[in-house]
């Protein structure tokens, strides 16, 4: 496993592999000991397609870092990865965290899912080992008054308002054809949890829930949500699931010849992935999500698209938000000047930093919640995901209704 | 409340998917009933099986149901082999161990095509992948009603093979009486063996059927077996029929309460059959009497 994506770093860092062997004679008379940083992320069981993803976006970060020289302000010491697979477990998470902390990480980044996050950013804070979360959602997360945990995205909070509100805009700039709403959604902590705001928020919004539908992850067959679906004829259809289980809706939507006036996705596994967009080009067009995404203004971002999708891998946000996470931290270690832990949660506190790749600003934290993190709206379009909102960087208009 | 219309369509789709999950507990109950062990190994033996469905098809661009003629060959070897080389040597003679090196195997395989694969989900694309069959308002979905029969062909096969050839007397003997076997001269490690190899190309048939609807990731095969083994002890352990029957009924009754009660409460419906089985009919619908 391991070896695999090794051979396959060697690839997508053959420029930066090139341009360490040219600056190393340099450095090489006082080279400073590395600083260990610790990756966790889930690459066995159910979540492992996230956590490989997200793994590659913090290689794709660590090899450029050392390719231009390491932390400067320690005389170009390298970063060094020790790599956990938090097993798809919160137990797992907690046990990685636990090993890197006896091999002396100076900070932890990563965790994807809200319940491995928020065991092992516990875990972490016993030993006052920073902590950067990449995705998990869940509000809790930041709302522990864990000193040593930091959210460089959006919470739930912040994801389903603005979902709701771009909702809104897009369906009263259509001269309101949408009114009623049926809600499918995965039954674990994510996918209940935003049903639970949707109820909430959907009705003062004008909309009216027909129904909401749960289901089980994995689910063998969709059959019978797609049937309640055609039963109900809802205007609009908000799914909130995993990669294959949206996957096996959309299919069977389709060949049972549902077609609401749109499918709005929220933080939905498979509706701005692109997997599913070029195996399914049919079930996928005009899908919409709102999720986490890339800033497609920034030059980096193409750059980094390129070696991510490098070896027939597709571009999934977990590799941007992972880059992204582990530049901020070295942008506060460079600051901090030290591997100190206490020194770099200071660092990280004072944060202003704006050379990531996600369309959030400079970072600052509060109470360890980075305020400018929010979700982008994309929409499947002729084989591609655009951009519809918002409006800064929208790559193209929202088609609504689909029908 | 349902119109009739959309409880037909529910009925249907239970029986198609019901269907598949018959094939695959048609293998778990075959090697249970002559060997007396779990296999706890099915699942991921099925994951295998589909990723192989896979690779025929995006590297040689074999269609998934051609593909049956190559992998029921394959997957039969495989499973004799590794019935007779590793299972039957492993475990010395004892049934708890053998429990073990199951366990093992699936660890080895799933984490294998984990390593080889990655983590991605997969699936692959026929030109009759989303054609459907229409009567009247329904649309049932092609390649899941060439699955059906596809089902009902091999399980009548496997019985025939059961019944009339002297192979398939050898092991109902063998399931009835180990050692009375041997004594009139059957092989009865050859006889393991084979029952293995059966039951591992019913898998490969069933990844066949599942491939032009479904998807394949590491851990795909997990989703079904639990089902299967509701299956087996619904329909009787060993029981060819049974594992048919229950299977369809499983099936159909999954469907309903996923319709009827939402489809994270559906699962009750499977495991309420499967505990008022063990209550009323500790053998099943048609076990023989322990």
């Amino acid at each position: 496993m391991s070896r695999l994506s090794r051979r396959d770093l060697l690839k997508t860092t053959a420029f930066g592999a090139s341009v360490a062997a040219i600056g190393a004679p340099l450095v090489a008379g006082a080279q400073p000991a590395p600083i260990r940083i610790g990756i966790l992320q889930p690459v066995t069981g159910a979540l492992a397609q996230d956590g490989e993803y997200g793994r590659l976006g913090a290689e794709i970060a660590i090899n450029e870092v050392n390719a231009r020289g390491g932390i400067r302000s320690m005389g170009g010491a390298r970063i060094q990865m020790v790599f956990g697979d938090a097993r798809s477990s919160p137990e797992g998470g907690t046990q990685e965290v636990e090993r890197m902390h006896s091999e002396g990480v100076a900070a932890v980044v990563g965790g994807f899912a809200s319940p491995i996050v928020l065991a092992a950013s516990q875990a972490a804070s016993r030993y006052d080992l920073p902590f950067i979360v990449d995705v998990g959602v869940n509000d809790q997360i930041v709302g522990r008054g864990l000193k040593n945990t930091f959210r460089f995205g959006p919470g739930f909070g912040v994801v389903t308002a603005q979902a709701l509100d771009n909702l809104q805009r897009l369906n009263e700039a259509a001269g309101r054809p949408a009114r009623t709403v049926v809600l499918v959604h995965e039954d674990g902590f994510f996918g209940a949890g935003l049903a639970r705001l949707m109820q909430a928020q959907l009705p003062q919004r004008g909309f009216e829930i027909l129904e909401t539908i749960p289901h089980p992850t994995p689910a063998r067959d969709m059959s019978n949500v797609a049937l309640r679906i055609r039963a109900l004829n809802p205007d609009l259809v908000i799914p909130s699931s995993y990669y294959s289980e949206f996957v096996l809706l959309a299919r069977t939507m389709q060949q049972q010849r549902i077609r609401p006036k749109g499918i709005y996705a929220v933080l939905n596994g498979a509706a701005s992935n692109f997997r599913f967009v070029r195996e399914f080009g049919e079930a996928a067009n005009l899908v919409m999500d709102c999720n986490h995404w890339p800033d497609p203004r920034k030059p980096k971002t193409a750059e980094v698209r390129r070696l991510a999708e490098q070896g027939g891998r597709f571009w999934m946000y977990n590799t941007p938000m992972n880059y992204s996470s582990v530049m901020l931290l070295v942008d506060a270690i460079e600051r901090a000047g030290s591997a100190d832990r206490a020194r770099i949660i200071t660092a990280l506190e004072s944060s202003t930093f704006s050379d990531h790749i996600m369309p959030y600003g400079p970072t600052r934290f509060v109470n360890g919640q980075n305020q400018g993190a929010a979700p982008v709206n994309t929409q499947v379009q002729g084989g591609d995901i655009k951009v519809i909102f918002p409006d800064a960087f929208a790559d193209a208009r929202p088609v609504f209704p689909a029908t | 409340m349902f119109s009739p219309e959309i409880l037909l369509s529910a009925v249907l789709n239970g029986l198609m998917t019901g269907a598949v999950y018959a094939l695959i507990a048609l293998g778990l109950t075959l090697v249970y009933g002559v060997l007396h062990i779990i296999n706890f190994a099915h699942g991921a033996t099925l994951t295998a099986a589909m990723f192989a469905v896979f690779v025929l098809h995006s590297a040689f661009r074999i269609d998934p149901y051609l593909a049956i003629f190559i992998l029921v060959p394959l997957f039969f070897g495989l499973g004799y082999v590794v019935q007779r080389f590793i299972i039957g040597p492993a475990s010395h003679g004892d049934d708890s161990n053998i429990l073990l090196v199951t366990l093992g195997l699936s660890i080895i395989i799933e984490n294998g095509l984990l390593a080889w694969f990655r983590s991605d989900t997969r699936s692959i694309d026929v030109p009759y992948g989303f054609s459907v069959i229409e009567i009247g308002n329904l649309f049932l979905s092609t390649p899941r009603v060439i699955a059906v029969g596809v089902v009902l062909v091999t399980s009548a096969l496997v019985w025939a093979f059961l019944a009339r050839t002297d192979t398939g007397r050898a092991i109902r003997a063998v399931a009835r009486e180990k050692t009375g076997a041997a004594l009139v001269g059957i092989d009865v490690n050859h006889i393991y063996a084979v029952t293995f190899g059966i039951g591992a190309a019913c898998l490969a048939i069933a990844a066949c059927l599942l491939m032009p609807t479904f998807l394949v990731n590491p851990r795909i095969g997990n989703a079904f077996v639990l089902v299967a083994f509701t299956i087996v002890v619904l329909g009787g352990m060993g029981s060819v029929a049974g594992a048919l029957i229950g299977g369809l009924f499983i099936g159909v009754v999954e469907s309903l309460s996923g319709l009827f009660m939402g489809e994270s409460l559906g699962q009750i419906g499977i495991f309420l059959i499967f505990i008022l089985v063990l209550l009323v009919r500790p053998t099943g619908l048609f076990g023989a009497k322990a």
